[in-house]
């Protein structure tokens, strides 16, 4: 039987269960209330332990605001940042629909950055646009290798995939730290090691009448590629089906380590991707501000949004509306730079904790009818 | 032999001293997640536990004036930390894995949070015992001079693996770990026995940690922790959950460690920064020579997730 076949005959089954209508409606609000209602419990065991610290809960919320969402000029920022954030989150959250918990997207990420980096020393004089088009494709093609190799240890020789894509990110960092203090260091960049500045015409710009450049876009663009790719194509459909039951997928005769190899590279690929769009639209060269911690706010937003490719947008946003207010939260509140990882921290647990409540809620249950 | 005229025999004898240096944080902190994951459980979030511990043993070793006041609130931190975890872990459909990844963050979180004034001052050092006093070479002197904290790993690792072999807490331990199913047929509470593995686990990561702001680097700084948390599990799998192969590879992994600036040492830096890959480098090697996707691994517990 086919794939297609297969689901067709899964949704067929559950419209005959009882109300496909009423069934996908429950179920959806309870995806989406149980997190948000985690994200407000954290919210508010945060401001605790602001209390507790003797600084007000209201002003760091305020403070939030106005410097994430209140104007203009704060959602500029925020959505600039918001880029490497949705990319890193998708190197989370396709994985995991294989049921792979990756957590190295920052490796994939810096040597993204590295491989736009080079490309762009390597091959210079082409067209803007080509040019772009190159870093872009060597960053995706190293990330897309990284990631793919934790997915093809973990299928060719049962290596725990989260253990070796962390330890690859660590690899990562030293590769990158060899690279811009070595081969590719340009000489001319005394106190921060770089790579020769990218050629203004590879620089990527911003979009049409916003301080935003277009790596928003393309981040936009990749979750939605991915949530149709994952949600509604048969590879996706094979993938999740990995996901839920590896052996029952191998069983059926789905070709398991190509998925989790090809999922996986997209995922780095995406990952990679970041690392050019830092490279050619903020830092302007290689360096170690690549290494900013994207690849783990990513986990938590991938999470945050149940690995919903589309949900990762929203929630995307808001973290990296609250990360743009560290500053401002900083120098007003007299607050660590920290407190952002705290906040993280806690929502990150409080939300693993919500899982145990989903299947709880009596409401959001289909009705089963009577036997 | 002097001093001079060691050579390249400097580079042995350096790897030698780090190797004890650079291990003993190792050892701890992979003992500790050899009880936790003996009794079925894997926590990832030890890297936190032991960054929260750096920062806290040197915080309290600061304010009262003692090491080993340090010592032991660092690893009451930990403790925490392992109840924070254990007691996760026990509502249904929470994946370990992912709670680990969430208390990393947070432990680091914390640590940077409330470590910022701490990062000037300086703390009280542990002492070290001088076990290369017959030696004449200043070298050998120096790379023997062994740290309290690694004689103590030592006998830990003898006492933990006496404690799963022969009395009633390690076999406990054990049976949790192979089956949850025998272990309630057994009327033991499989949770309680957990979140308590969990709890010495993150204690002695936080003694580790301890280990780090207050002997070596020995100072506290947002940078300590080169990921010796998260490589310690992948450590007990390559030891194959036994503590005495514990020692033998935390040693490894510190002479790994050391290949840098044992190298640096003698003058050779051409790929300095590729050296600090050499222990992920190793214990990926490890990773992928130990697992399988054919045969589970020798002597892992039953109901551990990462080799299920």
């Amino acid at each position: 039987m086919s794939v297609s076949a297969r689901q067709r005959t899964i949704a067929t089954g559950t419209l005959q269960a009882g109300g496909l209508r009423g069934f996908l409606s429950n179920r959806k609000a309870e995806a989406v209330l149980v997190p948000t209602g985690a994200l407000l419990a954290a919210f508010v065991l945060f401001s605790v332990f602001l209390l507790f610290l003797g600084k007000s809960p209201v002003e760091f919320f305020q403070l939030v605001w106005r410097a994430g969402f209140g104007t203009q000029f704060s959602w500029e920022n925020t959505l600039s940042r918001t880029a490497p954030l949705l990319l890193a989150a998708l190197c989370v959250a396709i994985p995991s629909r294989l049921g792979l918990i990756v957590i190295g997207g920052e490796g994939a990420i810096v040597l993204g950055g590295v491989a736009a980096g080079a490309f762009a020393i390597f091959a210079t004089g082409l067209p803007g646009a080509l040019g772009m088009v190159g870093m872009a494709l060597a960053a995706m093609a190293m990330g897309g290798i990284w990631i793919g190799l934790i997915g093809y240890l973990r299928h060719a020789r049962g290596v725990n995939e989260t253990i070796s894509s962390l330890l690859l990110a660590y690899i990562a960092i030293a590769l990158m730290n060899h690279f811009i203090e070595g081969p590719l260091r340009d000489p001319a960049s005394l106190n921060k090691p770089s790579t020769a500045p990218v050629d203004e015409a590879y620089r990527i710009g911003n979009l049409p009448s916003l301080d935003v450049h277009w790596g928003l876009a393309v981040g936009i663009l990749a979750c939605i590629v991915s949530y149709i790719l994952i949600e509604k194509t048969t590879f996706g459909f094979a993938a999740r089906i990995v996901g839920g039951n590896t052996r029952a997928a191998r069983i059926q005769g789905l070709p398991v380590g190509r998925l989790m190899v090809g999922f996986c590279a997209l995922a780095g690929a995406f990952a990679g991707l970041a690392g050019m769009i830092e490279v050619a639209a903020v830092h302007g060269s290689a360096n170690a501000s690549l290494a900013a911690g994207y690849g783990y706010t990513g986990i938590l937003i991938a999470f945050l949004a149940r690995h919903n490719m589309l949900a990762i947008i929203p929630v995307a946003i808001l973290l990296a509306g609250i990360e743009a207010s560290s500053g401002l939260v900083q120098r007003r509140m007299d607050l660590p730079d920290a407190t952002m990882l705290v906040l993280q921290g806690l929502v990150f647990i409080i939300i693993l904790m919500s899982e145990t409540l989903i299947g709880r809620f009596a409401i959001f249950q289909p009705k089963t009818e009577a036997v | 032999m002097s001093a001079d005229d060691l050579g390249l025999w400097a580079v042995p004898i350096a790897m030698l001293g780090g190797a004890i240096r650079v291990s003993t944080p190792f050892i701890l902190v992979s003992l500790g997640e050899c009880i936790t994951e003996r009794s079925g459980r894997i926590n990832l979030g030890l890297e936190g536990t032991l960054v929260f511990g750096a920062m806290a043993g040197y915080a309290v070793a600061y304010e009262s004036g003692s090491a080993w006041i340090g010592v032991a609130g660092a690893a009451l931190a930990g403790t925490a930390f392992g109840l924070v975890h254990g007691w996760i872990c026990k509502l249904p459909r929470v994946n370990d894995i992912a709670v680990g990844i969430a208390l990393m963050l947070f432990g680091i979180g914390l640590a940077f949070f409330f470590g910022k004034p701490y990062i000037q001052p300086s703390a009280p050092d542990l002492p070290s015992i001088p076990l290369g006093f017959w030696s004449d070479i200043p070298q050998l002197e120096a790379a023997l001079r062994v740290n309290v904290l690694f004689i103590i790993g030592i006998a830990l690792a003898f006492v933990i693996a006496w404690m799963f072999r022969s009395t009633r807490t390690g076999l406990t331990i054990r049976v949790v770990g192979d089956s949850s199913d025998a272990a309630r047929a057994m009327g033991i509470d499989a949770n309680r026995v957990r979140l308590l593995s969990t709890a010495a686990g993150g204690a002695l990561a936080g003694v580790a940690g301890a280990y780090l702001s207050l002997y070596y680097p020995g100072s506290w700084t947002e940078g300590i922790s080169s990921g010796q948390g998260l490589m310690a599990v992948a450590l007990v799998i390559f030891a194959r959950w036994n503590p005495i192969n514990c020692i033998w590879a935390a040693l490894l992994f510190g002479a790994a460690g050391a290949l840098g600036p044992a190298l640096q040492s003698v003058g050779v830096t051409s790929g300095y920064y590729l050296s600090y890959a050499a222990p992920y480098v190793l214990t990926l090697i490890i990773l992928i020579a130990t697992s399988s996707t054919t045969r589970a691994l020798e002597g892992a517990p039953g109901e551990l997730s990462i080799t299920k």
